[in-house]
C-alpha cells in the first residue's frame, strides 16, 4: 500500500514501511547522515539512529525525528530544511566533535573522514561545547588493523558489518552512556580475537577509529637501502581501483601507469601477482583432479583469500582438510622470487625485499604467518601495502600519475593471461579454473570462455558444469556470512559440491578492505568489476595454461604441477583456532 | 572459592541450567544472572563459556555484561553492602552514609576489602524511602543509618566472631 506524504512542500507517494530518509531521496531531497549506512548488495543496514544527524521536523510532533529510522505515515508533513532542523543537525555534529580528538591534520583518514566533511558541509565554524576527551589505549596489536577508540563516534557501522555481514562478531558496544565504546570481547587486543582482518570495518568506519597498519615508511626504507634488491608485485584488483586515488573515474584501468609509477618509485623489478594467479590455476586444478581420482574429500575450497582462511580456522576447525592447500597467489610469487628468480639472478634471497600491493589488509597479516617462509626464516613476502597506501606513496613522491606513459611488467614473472586478472572479482577464480579444466580434460578448445553464471553480486552463486562426461557442481560465495551458511550445510551433510570459491569481501577483491574508500557507493565496486572483465577481454591469451612463462617455470624449475617441488614451495597448511 | 573441583561443579550446574532452557540465545540475561549467582561474579572465562554454549559472539556477551550495573566482572566479598543513592536517601544523608562506610571498611565504593569479607556498592532506590537513608547488606535493609556507631554495629553482625 502506498503512503501519501509531503516533504518540503513536495507531495509524494511511497510504499508503506519506507523511512523518511529514503522517501526524501526518491524526490531528490538529500538529508545529511552519518551513522546511517545501507549497502543493499551486501544486505547491510545500519540504521540505529545513534548520531542524530539526520533530524527533520515532522508537523505535529514535539521533537524532531531521525529520518533514517522513522517510517513514513499517511498525511505526514516533513520539513528537512527548516531552521530548527538545520540548527539541530549542526548542534549534533558540534557535540560529536566536542569530545573528538582535534588531530584532523595528521589523522590517517584525514581527507576521507565523513565526520570532517559533514562538519564542513553543515557549516560548523566553531565547537560550542567543550567536552572531556576519552583516553583509550590505541590497539596496534595486529598486523592489519589499527583501532583508535578515541576517534569512535559510536555509529556501530563496524559492529553491523562484523556481526551481520561477516558473522565474525568481534565488535560490540561496551559500557553505558558517555562511557560506551565499540570494543572487542574482554577488551582483548584484536590480534587475540577471531578477527579475520578482512578490513570491511575499515571500509565502513566514517572516522579514523579504524585504519590499516601503515607500512609505507617500511617500503621507503627498503627502497633507500642500497643493499636490498626490492621487488614489487600488484594484485589484479589494484589496477582497476588505484586511479580513484588520483580522481580518475571508478573503473578506469591504470595497469600501465601503475607499472610506470612503481618504476619511478625505485623498485628494481615490477612483477605481477597475475602471473601467480595463472600458476594457482595450474596447482589448484591439478589438486582437484587428484582429489577426485584418489577419493579425496570434496568440496575443494579455494584458499586465495587470507581472511577466509582465518575465518575457517576459527569457525570450522573440523573442516581444515577441505580447503585447497595452495598458498595465495602473492605468497606463491614471493617464494618464487626468493628461490627461482634469486637463482636466475645469482643473488642471495636474504638481500631481496618483496613488497605486495594488495586491495586487502588481511594480506598484511598473512605475510606475517610464520609458516609462509622458506626454512622458517626467509619470509615469502616482506611488506604488504594496500591500494590506498600505494596511492599515497605516489603522491608523496610528487609523481603526476595521470601524465605517466604506460609501461609493461618485467619478464618473466610479469606475464599473465585474462584468466588471472579476473581473480580480482567474485567468481573469477573458478571461471579461470573452468577455462583450463575444460581444455585439459576434454582436449578440445573452449570457444566461449565467459561463464556468466559465476559473475555478479549475488552472495551465493551455483552452477553445474558438465566437462568430459562428469557434472561439476560448483558454488561461488563472497561475504563470510554467506560462507558460514554454506559451510554449515556441508557440515550437516545437506548439500554437496565439488568445488567452492570463497572470498571474504563483497564483490571479491575489488571490494577489498584496502581499496580506495567507496563511502557507501556500491556503483564504484560494480565499475571496478566491469573494468576487470574489460581487462580480461583485452588480453591476447585468456587461459592460464597458455601462459608460456608458467610452462617454462614448470619445465625449468618446478617439474610437475602439484609435484614434489611445487608442494614444497607453493602449498601450505592450516591451524585450528579458538572462537573469541 | 575457585579450586578446580568447585569450578567444575559450577560449570556443570551452569551447563545443566542452560540445557534446561527451551530458548537459549533469547535468555542471555537470565543465564548471566544464574551464572553470577553461582560464581559470585562473571569472569572472562565464564562469559566465554556461555558464548560458546549459546553459539553467539563473546563480544556480545561482554557488551551485555558491561551494560547492566548489576553484573560484575570483579569478584565480590562474602557480604555485599549497598548504599542507596536514590533521591530520598540522598537528601537525608546517603552520601554521608557512603563516606562513613568507606571510612570504616577502608575501601572505596565498588571495591572489596582485602580480607574478602565486604564489597561496598551503591544503587538507586530500593523503595524503602520511608527509612532513608538506607544500607542493604546481603539483601537485608537497614534504615535510618545516621550514626557511625549504628553503622559499626550493623557491620559487626557480619564479621566472624573472634
Amino acid at each position: 500500500m502506498d503512503i501519501q506524504l509531503t516533504i518540503n512542500d513536495i507531495s509524494l507517494k511511497v510504499p508503506e514501511g519506507m523511512t523518511i530518509l529514503d522517501a526524501a531521496r526518491t524526490v531528490d531531497i538529500d538529508i545529511p547522515t552519518l551513522c546511517y549506512l545501507k549497502l543493499n548488495e551486501m544486505h547491510y543496514n545500519n540504521n540505529i539512529a545513534s548520531c542524530r544527524v539526520c533530524m527533520v521536523e515532522v508537523e505535529g510532533r514535539r521533537n524532531l525525528a531521525s529520518s533514517c529510522s522513522t517510517p513514513v505515515a499517511s498525511g505526514m508533513v516533513v520539513k528537512t530544511d527548516s531552521l530548527r532542523a538545520i540548527q539541530a543537525r549542526r548542534t549534533m555534529v558540534e557535540l560529536l566533535l566536542s569530545d573528538h580528538p582535534k588531530s584532523c591534520l595528521t589523522c590517517a583518514k584525514n581527507m576521507d573522514c565523513e565526520l570532517r566533511s559533514l562538519a564542513a558541509e553543515l557549516g560548523v565554524r566553531a565547537i560550542g561545547y567543550e567536552g572531556v576527551e576519552s583516553e583509550f589505549e590505541i590497539d596496534h596489536s595486529s598486523f592489519s588493523i589499527v583501532r583508535d577508540p578515541n576517534k569512535c563516534i559510536r555509529c556501530r557501522r563496524c559492529e553491523t558489518m562484523c556481526n551481520d555481514v561477516q558473522t565474525v562478531g568481534v565488535y560490540s558496544a561496551v559500557g553505558r552512556g558517555f562511557e560506551t565504546v565499540v570494543k572487542t570481547a574482554f577488551d582483548l587486543p584484536l590480534s587475540k580475537t577471531a578477527c579475520t582482518f578482512c578490513g570491511q570495518c575499515i571500509a565502513v568506519c566514517p572516522t579514523g577509529a579504524l585504519t590499516e597498519l601503515d607500512q609505507v615508511d617500511k617500503v621507503w626504507k627498503a627502497l633507500n637501502d642500497p643493499n636490498q634488491f626490492v621487488v614489487v608485485q600488484t594484485a589484479p584488483a589494484v589496477r582497476v581501483a588505484l586511479g580513484e586515488g588520483f580522481g580518475l573515474e571508478p573503473g578506469t584501468i591504470v595497469t600501465g601507469k601503475m607499472v610506470a609509477a612503481l618504476r619511478r618509485l625505485g623498485f628494481d623489478r615490477v612483477f605481477d601477482t597475475d602471473f601467480a594467479a595463472d600458476l594457482t590455476i595450474m596447482e589448484e586444478a591439478t589438486e582437484l583432479v587428484h582429489r577426485i581420482q584418489h577419493g579425496g574429500r570434496l568440496p575443494l575450497l579455494t584458499s586465495c583469500c587470507p581472511a577466509w582462511v582465518k575465518f575457517f580456522e576459527h569457525q570450522f576447525p573440523d573442516l581444515l582438510d577441505i580447503p585447497s592447500t595452495c598458498k595465495s597467489p602473492h605468497e606463491m610469487l614471493g617464494v618464487l622470487i626468493k628461490s627461482y628468480y634469486a637463482k636466475t639472478l645469482g643473488i642471495d634471497p636474504k638481500t631481496i625485499t618483496v613488497v605486495s600491493v594488495m586491495p586487502c589488509v588481511a594480506k598484511k597479516y598473512e605475510a606475517a604467518r610464520p609458516e609462509l617462509a622458506q626454512s622458517g626464516e626467509i619470509a615469502d613476502v616482506d611488506i604488504v601495502i594496500s591500494t590506498r597506501e600505494l596511492a599515497r606513496m605516489i603522491r608523496e613522491a610528487s609523481i603526476h600519475f595521470d601524465h605517466l606513459k604506460d609501461q609493461e611488467f618485467d619478464h618473466p614473472l610479469g606475464e599473465s593471461t585474462g584468466a588471472a586478472v579476473i581473480f580480482g572479482a567474485t567468481g573469477g577464480v573458478l571461471e579461470a579454473a573452468l577455462r583450463t579444466a575444460y581444455e585439459v580434460l576434454t582436449g578440445e578448445t573452449l570457444e566461449k570462455v565467459e561463464f556468466e553464471a559465476l559473475r555478479g553480486m549475488n552472495g551465493i552463486k551455483e552452477a553445474v558444469i558438465p566437462i568430459a562426461g562428469r557434472d561439476y557442481r560448483i558454488a561461488v560465495i563472497h561475504g563470510l556470512g554467506n560462507a558460514r551458511t554454506v559451510l554449515e550445510k556441508i557440515q550437516a551433510g545437506e548439500i554437496n559440491y565439488d568445488v567452492i570459491e570463497i572470498m571474504a569481501c563483497p564483490g571479491g577483491c575489488i571490494g577489498g578492505g584496502g581499496q580506495p574508500y567507496h563511502h557507501g557507493n556500491m556503483e564504484i565496486v560494480a565499475a571496478r568489476a566491469d573494468a576487470i572483465y574489460r581487462e580480461d577481454r583485452a588480453k591476447p591469451l585468456r587461459k592460464s595454461h597458455q601462459n608460456l612463462a608458467i610452462l617454462g617455470l614448470y619445465k625449468d624449475y618446478l617439474g610437475e604441477p602439484y609435484g614434489k617441488k611445487a608442494h614444497q614451495l607453493l602449498h601450505t597448511s592450516y591451524t585450528g583456532r579458538k572462537k573469541i | 572459592m575457585c579450586d578446580t573441583a568447585s569450578t567444575n561443579e559450577f560449570a556443570q550446574k551452569l551447563d545443566d541450567y542452560i540445557d534446561s532452557l527451551p530458548f537459549k540465545k533469547e535468555n542471555l540475561i537470565g543465564i548471566l544472572h544464574y551464572a553470577q549467582e553461582i560464581y559470585g561474579y562473571l569472569p572472562d572465562n565464564v562469559q566465554w563459556h556461555i558464548a560458546q554454549k549459546l553459539d553467539i559472539p563473546s563480544a556480545k556477551v561482554y557488551g551485555v555484561v558491561s551494560f547492566y550495573s548489576f553484573f560484575t566482572m570483579i569478584p565480590r566479598g562474602e557480604h555485599v553492602v549497598n548504599v542507596c543513592m536514590g533521591t530520598a536517601c540522598f537528601v537525608r544523608g546517603g552520601d554521608k552514609l557512603k563516606d562513613e562506610l568507606e571510612n570504616q571498611l577502608k575501601i572505596k565504593a565498588g571495591e572489596t576489602t582485602p580480607d574478602n569479607l565486604f564489597t561496598l556498592e551503591t544503587l538507586r532506590c530500593v523503595g524503602a524511602c520511608g527509612l532513608a537513608p538506607v544500607m542493604i547488606v546481603d539483601g537485608k535493609v537497614h534504615g535510618r543509618m545516621h550514626e557511625a556507631q549504628e553503622i559499626n554495629e550493623v557491620l559487626a553482625k557480619y564479621r566472624p566472631e573472634s
